[in-house]
C-alpha cells in the first residue's frame, strides 16, 4: 500500500513538473545524429516517433555513439574530440568533455564502467570513466618514423574480457588494450598486420576480430581466444587483376557483417561484396553490387543482407539474398543514403537519407516503405539495442 | 553561413552575367547551380574524411591556414589525380578543371562552419 501510495506521488510529481518526460523504458530508444547541426535527435522505434532535439554536440562529422548498459545514456563521439553523455530519459546533456583534438569513434567496456575514444589527433587511445568521464588511461599510438606526430587511431572496439581492441592506420598494427586490472591496463602489439588499416569488426560471439586494409586488398584476422597465434592475413589479394576505382567514401566494418557460417564485407575500390566462410576465413564469393559498398549489414535474422554505397551511387541500396547470393531488391531511398540501422529482432530498418533531410523506416520483410520522419543532414543512426552487444 | 550564401550568389550572378556577355569567358567558373552542387560536395563529401569544417579527420585539414604556402597549382592537381599511397581519390572522373579550381579557391578562402 505505502509502495501504491508513493508511486502515486512520484506520479503526481511528475506531471507537477513539466520538464519531466513521462516515465518509460529505454529498450527502445534511439539516437540520430544531424551532423551539420550538431545535434542529435532522440527516438523511439515502438510508435517510430521523434522524442526530442539536443543542440550543442559540437562538430558531429563521422560521429558514433554507444549505449550505457542500463541503456539510459547514450555516449556520442564527435570529430572535434567531444565526448558528450547524454541522459535518453531526461532528455539532455548529463556531462560533456573535450578529449581530444580529432577524434574516429569510440566503445563501452564489457562491464560498462570505461569509454574508449580512438583519436586522429593526438594520435592514441584516451580511457575514461563511463560514470563521471574522468580520464583513467591514456594510451599514444606509435610515432611515425619522421616523428611528426603518432599514427592515427581507427576502429576503437570492445572485446570480451574488459578489452578494448584498435587498429593504427598510419603504422599497420592492432593493439588489444586489457583493462582487466583497471589501474594496471596492459596493451598487446601486433605489429606489420597490413598496410592502412581502415576500420574493423569483431565476431557476434567475441572471438575473431578483423581489420580491413585501405593499402592492399586484404584483411588482418586475429582469433581472440588465440592470440598467440598472431594475426592471419585472410582475402589476400582479393583485387588482383583488377583496375582499382577511386575511393571517394571509406567503407565500415562492424559485427552485423556476419550472417549464420558467412561474412560479407565490402571490396575497396570494387563495386562488389566479398564472402568468407567464417569456418575457414576462406572466400567462397563475390557479389556484384550497384557501387563502392559502404555498409553492408545483415538482418538480424541473417536471411537478407542491406548495402549502401560511396558516392555517386550513393542514393541506391541493395538487398542481397545470403544464401543465394542474388540481389532481391534494388531500392532508391533518396539523395545521399549514408547509414541503416536495424532494430534488435530485425523487423525495422532505418535508414538516413542526408540530401533528402530525412530518416525513412522500412520493413525489411515486405520491403516496404513504413514512415518518413524529418531530420536535418542526418547521418548515423544508433538503436539502444546495441548496450548488450559486443563489439558495436 | 549566411556570408558565404550572398557570397556565392553573387559570384554566381556574375558568372551568369559572363554566361550572356561572352560563352568563352563563362567557362571560367561554374554556373550558379553547379556551385551550389559543389559546395554541397565540398562540405558533405570532401567533409566525411577532411571534416565538416575542414579542420581535418582521415585526411589533413583544409583550412586556409593549413594550406598557406601550397600553391593553387599543386591543390588543383590533388583533387584532380589524388596521392598516391593515401586515401585521396582523384576527382577528375567527376569533376571538370573549373569545377575542382572553384572548389580549391573556396578551401584558401575558407569560412566553413555548417
Amino acid at each position: 500500500m505505502i509502495r501504491l501510495l508513493s508511486l502515486a506521488l512520484a506520479g503526481l510529481l511528475l506531471a507537477g513538473c513539466a520538464q519531466q518526460p513521462p516515465l518509460r523504458g529505454s529498450g527502445d530508444l534511439g539516437v540520430i545524429i544531424e551532423r551539420a547541426r550538431g545535434s542529435i535527435q532522440i527516438i523511439e522505434t515502438s510508435g517510430q516517433t521523434q522524442l526530442a532535439r539536443i543542440e550543442g554536440l559540437g562538430d558531429l562529422s563521422h560521429a558514433s555513439v554507444v549505449f550505457s548498459r542500463d541503456q539510459r545514456f547514450a555516449y556520442v563521439f564527435g570529430r572535434d574530440g567531444g565526448l558528450t553523455k547524454v541522459d535518453l530519459l531526461a532528455q539532455r546533456i548529463d556531462k560533456r568533455i573535450l578529449q581530444g583534438g580529432n577524434s574516429i569513434g569510440g566503445a563501452i567496456s564489457q562491464d560498462g564502467s570505461l569509454i574508449a575514444v580512438g583519436n586522429y589527433e593526438p594520435g592514441g587511445v584516451k580511457v575514461f570513466d563511463a560514470q563521471t568521464l574522468e580520464l583513467v588511461a591514456d594510451i599514444p599510438s606509435t610515432p611515425l618514423p619522421d616523428g611528426s606526430r603518432n599514427s592515427r587511431v581507427v576502429g576503437v572496439i570492445d572485446a570480451p574480457g574488459q578489452r578494448f581492441l584498435f587498429a593504427l592506420f598510419d603504422t599497420g598494427e592492432i593493439w588489444i588494450a586489457d583493462f582487466s586490472e583497471r589501474e594496471k591496463p596492459t596493451v598487446t602489439r601486433f605489429e606489420h598486420i597490413g598496410h592502412q588499416p581502415y576500420d574493423d569488426l569483431l565476431t557476434p560471439d567475441g572471438r575473431y576480430y578483423l581489420a580491413g586494409l585501405f593499402g592492399e586488398d586484404g584483411m588482418a584476422l586475429l582469433d581472440l581466444w588465440h592470440p598467440e597465434q598472431g594475426v592471419k592475413r585472410v582475402l589476400d589479394g582479393y583485387g588482383r587483376g583488377e583496375q582499382k576505382l577511386p575511393v571517394y567514401k571509406m567503407p565500415h566494418l562492424e559485427g552485423w557483417a556476419i550472417a549464420g557460417e558467412q561474412a560479407f564485407v565490402p571490396a575497396i575500390g570494387q563495386h562488389r561484396v566479398l564472402v568468407m566462410n567464417t569456418g575457414n576465413w576462406q572466400q567462397s564469393a563475390a557479389i556484384e553490387v550497384a557501387g563502392q559498398p559502404v555498409f553492408v549489414m545483415a538482418r538480424p535474422d541473417a536471411r537478407q543482407i542491406w548495402v549502401n554505397f560511396a558516392y555517386p551511387d550513393n542514393h541506391r541500396v541493395q538487398v542481397i539474398d545470403s544464401e543465394t547470393h542474388a540481389i532481391v531488391a534494388d531500392l532508391q531511398p533518396g539523395p545521399g543514403v549514408l547509414h541503416m540501422e536495424f532494430s534488435a529482432r530485425g523487423e525495422q530498418l532505418w535508414l538516413s537519407v542526408r540530401d533528402g533531410n530525412e530518416v525513412q523506416v522500412w520493413d525489411p520483410y515486405r520491403l516496404e516503405l513504413l514512415k518518413r520522419l524529418p531530420a536535418e543532414s542526418p547521418s548515423g543512426i544508433f538503436f539502444s539495442s546495441r548496450a548488450h552487444r559486443t563489439g558495436l | 553561413m549566411a556570408f558565404l550564401h550572398k557570397h556565392s550568389l553573387a559570384t554566381g550572378l556574375a558568372a551568369l552575367a559572363l554566361l550572356l556577355l561572352s560563352p568563352a569567358l563563362a567557362a571560367a567558373s561554374p554556373d550558379a547551380s553547379r556551385q551550389v552542387v559543389l559546395e554541397h560536395l565540398l562540405v558533405q563529401d570532401c567533409g566525411s574524411c577532411h571534416g565538416l569544417r575542414m579542420t581535418g579527420g582521415l585526411g589533413p585539414s583544409l583550412t586556409p591556414e593549413a594550406l598557406a604556402g601550397k600553391p593553387r597549382e599543386s591543390l588543383i592537381a590533388t583533387v584532380a589525380h589524388g596521392r598516391a599511397g593515401t586515401a585521396m581519390p582523384g576527382w577528375q572522373a567527376l569533376l571538370d578543371e573549373q569545377d575542382i579550381a572553384w572548389l580549391v579557391d573556396r578551401l584558401l578562402e575558407g569560412g566553413f562552419n555548417p
